[in-house]
C-alpha cells in the first residue's frame, strides 16, 4: 500500500520552511545584546573560528542537500505502484565505490586545511600584553592581574585591542574559562597551567558575558563572569583605582556601622579580605586563607558571586539605616540567605537583621 | 498445575520443576531467543527511565529560571539520563537484537556460550538496577556520565580547603555499576566472537554473513579492547575514594587528565559500540523494503571494519580544550576526520541500495530511512566539530548535545524502532499495527527535529551544557521551550509505540513466518522460532540465502560472482 503522507512532495516544503527558521532564528539571536554569540565574534580570535563555522555550514550544506536530496528524490521515484517492475538485482559498482570514497575524502581534506591553518594561526602573537592570572573556584572566578599588582573577581576589565593573555589556574576541580565573543574555551585543570589569549576590537557598552563551560558541581550554572573592554587611557585609569586601598574607616555613620558588621557579627573578614581594612596589600600573606573574593572594589562591580545575581547601587539605597525597597536589592538578598540563593556554595554569614544588612550594603558600596 | 500423565490406568503425579513453570521458564533459560527478549525488555524499560528523566531536564530547561528541580537533584538526573540511556538502553538494547537474531541469520542453534550468556544479562539487569536504586537514597550519580575527575572525588582528598567534590556515595554507585556492566559486556562479546566465528552454517562464509552480524562481530572487538580501559579508570576512582590513593589527584602527583585519557580511549570507541550495530539493522532493513541487495556489501562491511580500528585512534577530539600540544590537536583532527569518510561511504551505499528499487514504506522501512536522513546530520555537525578551532566554542556547549542526539537518538533510536517492527513478528509471531506505528514515526521524526536541531542555535548563542538553570535575557528562551515541546512531543511518540505493543500482544495479526519477504536465514523458521531453531541446518550458497530458497531461478549463487 502506498504511503499517503509521502504523496506530493510535502517534504521538500518542510525543509524549506525549517532552513528558513534556522536563518531566521540565527539572524534574530545574534541581535540582542545580550546574548553571547559565537556569530557576533568582537575580536580576532572569535572571528576566526566563526569564520571557520560559516565554512563548515557551507561545506555541510552542499553535503547536505545534495544527500537527502538523493534520498528523498529515490523515495519519491521509486515508491511501490501497482505496476511497479521487479527491480533489477544490482549488488554494487565498484566505480561508484571508488567515486564516493574519493568526494568525501576531498571535502573533508579542504575542511583539515582550513582546521589547521586556522589553529596555527590562531599562536599568541608576540609582544607586549596584559597577563592575568585567572583562578577558577567553586564557583566564582579570581582575576589577578599579575603586573599591576591587585586582585578582583566576577568581573574581568581588559584594554581595547591589547593582547590580553590568561594563565589559567584552579586548585579544586576542572573549570572551563569561555567568552564566547571573544575567545573559544580553555579548560583550568589542577596542575596543568593553561593559557590562553584574546584581543578585543571594540570598547563595550554592555559588558559581554564570559561563562564557565566544564561541568564543576552544584553550581555549575551560576559560574558565570562580564568582560569590559575600555579604552586604553580610561583602562589606565581603572587600573590605578583598583590598586588603591580602601579606607580605613568610612565616614558614613552606617557604612562604619556596616565596617563593624563586616568585622564583627557577619564573619564576612574570616573568609573576604579588604585592603587597607583586614588586609595589609594585595600581597599581603594572609590572603592566601581567604577563600572568598576580596571585596577591596566590590562597590565598582556589578556582579554577585559569579553572575547569580546582579546589583546596582540604585535599587539599593539605605535611608535612616533601612533599605528603601529591600526585595529589588540584589545584595540585600544574598547577604539575607546565601545559601537559598546559591546552595552549597562557601557563602556563609552570620545571623544578621534587616538593619545591620542594610548597614552591610551601605559599606559595600563605598567600596569603589 | 501439575503434569498428569496416565499410563495404563496409573496416575503419574509429580510437581513441575520450577524451571518448567512460565516464570521459571524465563528466569532458567539460556535460550538465545529468551534471552534476547528479556534483554530487550530489560532494554526498554530503562530506556522509559532515562526518558523520564530527559523529560524532567526539559521541563526544567523549558523556561529561565526554572524551579522544578533543584541544583543538585538536576546534576543527578541529567548524569544519570546519560548513564542510563548509554549503558541500560542502547548497549543491552543491541545485544539483545543480537542475541535474538545473530544465530538464527547465521544458522547457529544457540549461541556458544549459553549460561555465559544468561549470566551477561542478569548482571545488566542487577547492574542497572543497582544504579537506579541510588535514587531511593538520594545519592545518584551526580558529575556527569563522564565523571571528570577530580569532582569525582571524596572531598577531603581533592585538593585545597573547602572544595566540594563528591562525599556521598554517588560516584560509589557509578562506578561499581560500570565495573558490574562492563563484566557483562566482555562476556557477552566474547560469546558473540566465538558464535559468529565458529557457528555458521555451513557455507555462510565471512563474506556472505549478514551485516548485522558483521557489525555485531566488529562491535564485540570494540567493546573486547574498550571496556578494559573505563574498567581501569573506575577500579583507579575507588582507590582514590576509598584506599587513599592519588591517581587523579594533582596536588599530590596524580593527573585529573589521567582520568579524561582513560575514560574517552573507551568512551569514542563506545560511541560506535553504539552506532555500529544500528548501521547493521538498516543494513538488513533498506534491502528487504526496496527489494534489492544491499548495495555495495563487501564496501559497507570493509568500512564497519574500518571505523572500528580508526575509533581507538580518536579519543582526544572529546580534549580539544584541555591544553593538548598543537600537534596532537591536529592528529587528532586528522584521524576523525578521517573517520567520516567510511561512514560517508556508508550512506552513500545506502541511498544507492534504495535507489532503483520497489520501496514500500512499511514501518520498519519508514524507521531506517528516517535514520539515514537524521544520521547524517549527526555526521555532518561531527565533522565541524573536528575543526579544532570551532570546536573550542562549541565543545562543552548545547551544540554538541544537539550533535550527539542526532546520532544517539535519529540514529541509534530510529534504528532500535526499526528492529523492533521488523523482528517483532519474528519473536511473539504477530504483526505490531501498521497505522500506530505510522503515528509514531511521524511523531517521532518531527519530536527529534524540533527538540535537537535548535540546541545547535542554543549553542552557537553561547548556551554551555550541563547548566541547570539560566537568566532570561540572553535569547535562549524561546529555542529552549521548542526543545522542551519537542521533547513531549517524542514521549507522546512513546505512549503511542506502548499502546500498540499492548493492543497487538492481546490481538495482534498473525504475522506468520516471513511477513517482509525477507532475504536471511532467521526467517525461513517458524514465528516464533522453536528452540532448536532450525530442524535441519540450512546450507548457504550466497548473502542472501533465503532469497535463494524463495527464488530459486534467479538465486544470487547463480547470477552473483560471491
Amino acid at each position: 500500500m502506498r504511503m499517503p503522507l509521502f504523496r506530493g512532495k510535502k517534504p521538500k516544503r518542510w525543509g524549506q520552511a525549517l532552513t528558513a527558521l534556522v536563518f531566521l532564528s540565527l539572524f534574530l539571536a545574534s541581535c540582542d545584546q545580550y546574548t553571547p554569540s559565537i556569530l557576533n565574534p568582537q575580536g580576532p580570535v572569535a572571528s576566526k573560528e566563526s569564520g571557520l563555522f560559516w565554512f563548515i555550514l557551507v561545506v555541510a550544506t552542499i553535503v547536505f542537500v545534495a544527500v537527502e536530496g538523493m534520498l528523498i528524490y529515490s523515495i519519491i521515484r521509486f515508491r511501490e505502484r501497482p505496476n511497479s517492475p521487479t527491480p533489477r538485482q544490482i549488488h554494487g559498482n565498484n566505480t561508484l565505490e571508488i567515486a564516493w570514497t574519493v568526494a568525501p575524502s576531498i571535502f573533508l581534506f579542504a575542511v583539515l586545511i582550513g582546521t589547521i591553518y586556522t589553529m596555527f594561526s590562531l599562536a599568541q602573537p608576540a609582544g607586549p600584553n596584559v597577563e592575568v592570572k585567572v583562578v577558577g573556584h567553586q564557583w566564582w572566578w579570581e582575576f589577578d592581574y599579575v603586573h599591576e599588582n591587585f586582585v578582583t573577581a566576577d568581573e574581568l576589565v581588559v584594554p581595547q585591542g591589547t593582547t590580553i593573555q590568561l594563565d589559567l589556574y584552579s586548585s579544586n576541580v576542572i573549570h572551563s574559562f569561555w567568552i564566547p565573543q571573544l575567545t573559544g574555551k580553555t579548560d583550568v585543570i589542577p596542575g596543568h597551567n593553561n593559557h590562553m589569549w584574546f584581543e578585543a576590537d571594540n570598547v563595550t557598552t554592555t559588558p559581554y558575558r564570559g561563562e564557565c563551560a566544564e561541568f564543576c558541581g552544584d553550581q555549575h550554572a551560576h559560574m558565570d563572569f562580564s568582560v569590559t573592554v575600555l579604552p586604553k587611557d580610561t583602562y589606565q585609569t581603572w587600573v590605578s583605582s583598583q590598586q588603591q586601598a580602601a579606607a580605613a574607616k568610612p565616614t558614613d555613620p552606617t557604612a562604619l556601622a556596616g565596617q563593624q558588621v563586616f568585622l564583627g557579627v557577619g564573619g564576612c573578614q574570616a573568609c573576604h579580605g579588604i585592603v587597607g581594612v583586614n588586609l595589609t596589600s594585595f600581597n599581603d600573606p594572609k590572603a592566601q586563607s581567604e577563600i572568598g573574593p576580596n571585596l577591596t572594589h566590590f562597590g565598582s562591580r556589578h556582579l554577585i558571586a559569579g553572575g547569580v545575581l546582579t546589583w546596582d547601587p540604585s535599587t539599593c539605597q539605605v535611608v535612616n539605616g533601612k533599605l528603601v525597597n529591600q526585595n529589588s536589592c540584589g545584595l540585600y538578598q544574598w547577604l539575607h540567605d546565601p545559601q537559598g540563593i546559591k546552595p552549597f556554595s562557601d557563602m556563609v554569614i552570620g545571623q544578621l537583621t534587616d538593619t545591620q544588612i542594610a548597614e552591610l550594603v551601605a559599606y559595600l558600596e563605598t567600596l569603589k | 498445575m501439575a503434569t498428569r500423565t496416565v499410563v495404563e490406568g496409573v496416575a503419574l503425579e509429580r510437581r513441575k520443576r520450577f524451571s518448567e513453570t512460565y516464570f521459571g521458564e524465563w528466569v532458567m533459560t539460556t535460550d538465545h531467543k529468551k534471552l534476547g527478549i528479556m534483554y530487550i525488555v530489560t532494554a526498554f524499560f530503562f530506556f522509559l527511565v532515562g526518558g523520564l528523566e530527559a523529560l524532567l531536564v526539559r521541563t526544567q530547561l523549558a523556561v529561565p529560571n526554572g524551579q522544578v528541580l533543584n541544583a543538585e537533584q538536576y546534576n543527578q538526573v541529567f548524569t544519570m539520563h546519560g548513564t542510563t540511556m548509554i549503558f541500560l538502553f542502547v548497549m543491552p538494547m543491541l545485544v539483545g537484537f543480537g542475541n535474538y537474531v545473530v544465530p538464527l541469520m547465521i544458522g547457529a542453534r544457540d549461541m556458544a556460550f549459553p549460561r555465559l550468556n544468561a549470566f551477561g544479562y542478569w548482571i545488566v539487569l542487577f547492574g542497572g538496577l543497582f544504579l537506579t536504586s541510588s535514587f531511593l537514597f538520594g545519592q545518584a550519580p551526580n558529575a556527569g556520565w563522564f565523571s571528570y575527575a577530580p569532582l569525582t572525588e571524596l572531598t577531603a582528598d581533592c585538593g585545597a580547603t573547602a572544595v566540594r567534590c563528591t562525599a556521598g556515595l554517588n560516584m560509589d554507585f557509578w562506578a561499581l555499576g560500570i565495573l558490574m556492566l562492563g563484566i557483562s559486556s566482555i562476556s557477552g562479546s566474547l560469546n558473540f566472537v566465538v558464535t559468529i566465528l565458529k557457528l555458521r552454517a555451513p557455507g555462510m562464509t565471512i563474506n556472505r554473513m549478514p551485516l548485522f552480524t558483521w557489525m555485531t562481530l566488529v562491535t564485540s572487538f570494540l567493546l573486547l579492547f574498550a571496556i578494559p580501559s573505563v574498567t581501569a579508570a573506575a577500579l583507579l576512582l575507588l582507590l582514590d575514594r576509598h584506599l587513599g590513593t592519588h591517581f587523579y589527584q594533582a596536588g599530590a602527583g596524580g593527573d585529573p587528565l589521567l582520568w579524561q585519557h582513560l575514560f574517552w580511549s573507551f568512551g569514542h570507541p563506545e560511541v560506535y559500540i553504539l552506532i555500529l550495530p544500528a548501521f547493521g539493522m538498516i543494513s538488513e532493513i533498506l534491502p528487504v523494503f526496496s527489494r534489492k541487495p544491499l548495495f555495495g556489501y563487501t564496501f559497507v562491511a570493509w568500512s564497519g571494519v574500518a571505523i572500528g580500528f580508526l575509533s581507538f585512534t580518536v579519543w582526544a577530539h572529546h580534549m580539544f580544550a584541555v591544553g593538548l600540544p598543537p600537534v596532537a590537536q591536529a592528529f587528532f583532527a586528522t584521524s576523525t576526520t578521517l573517520i567520516a569518510i567510511p561512514t560517508a561511504v556508508k550512506i552513500f551505499n545506502w541511498v544507492a541500495t534504495v535507489y532503483g528499487g520497489k520501496l514500500s514504506f512499511k514501518v520498519p522501512m519508514l524507521f531506517a530511512l528516517g535514520f539515514v536522513a537524521m544520521f547524517l546530520i549527526g555526521g555532518l555537525n561531527g565533522v565541524a566539530l573536528a575543526v579544532v578551532p570551532f570546536d573550542y566554542q562549541v565543545t562543552d556547549s548545547y551544540f554538541v548535545v544537539a550533535h550527539l542526539h542526532y546520532v544517539l537518538f535519529g540514529g541509534t533510536v530510529f534504528a532500535v524502532f526499526a528492529g523492533i517492527f521488523y523482528w517483532f513478528p519474528k519473536m511473539t509471531g504477530k504483526l505490531l499495527n501498521e497505522r500506530l506505528g505510522q503515528v509514531q514515526f511521524w511523531l517521532m521524526l518531527i519530536g527529534v527535529n524540533l527538540t535537537f536541531f535548535p540546541m545547535h542555535i542554543l549553542g552557537l548563542l553561547g548556551m554551555p551544557r550541563r547548566i541547570y538553570t539560566y537568566p532570561g535575557n540572553l535569547g535562549w528562551n524561546e529555542l529552549n521551550l521548542l526543545a522542551t515541546i519537542g521533547a513531549f512531543i517524542i514521549a507522546i511518540a512513546i505512549l503511542v509505540f506502548l499502546w500498540n505493543f499492548i493492543i497487538t500482544l492481546r490481538s495482534g495479526e498473525p504475522a506468520g513466518d516471513d511477513p517482509w519477504d525477507a532475504f536471511t536465514l532467521e526467517w525461513d523458521t517458524s514465528s516464533p522460532p522453536k528452540p532448536y531453531n532450525f530442524l535441519v541446518l540450512p546450507v548457504v550458497r550466497s548473502r542472501r540465502p533465503f532469497y535463494d530458497k524463495k527464488n530459486p531461478e534467479t538465486a544470487d549463487w547463480k547470477t552473483a560472482t560471491h
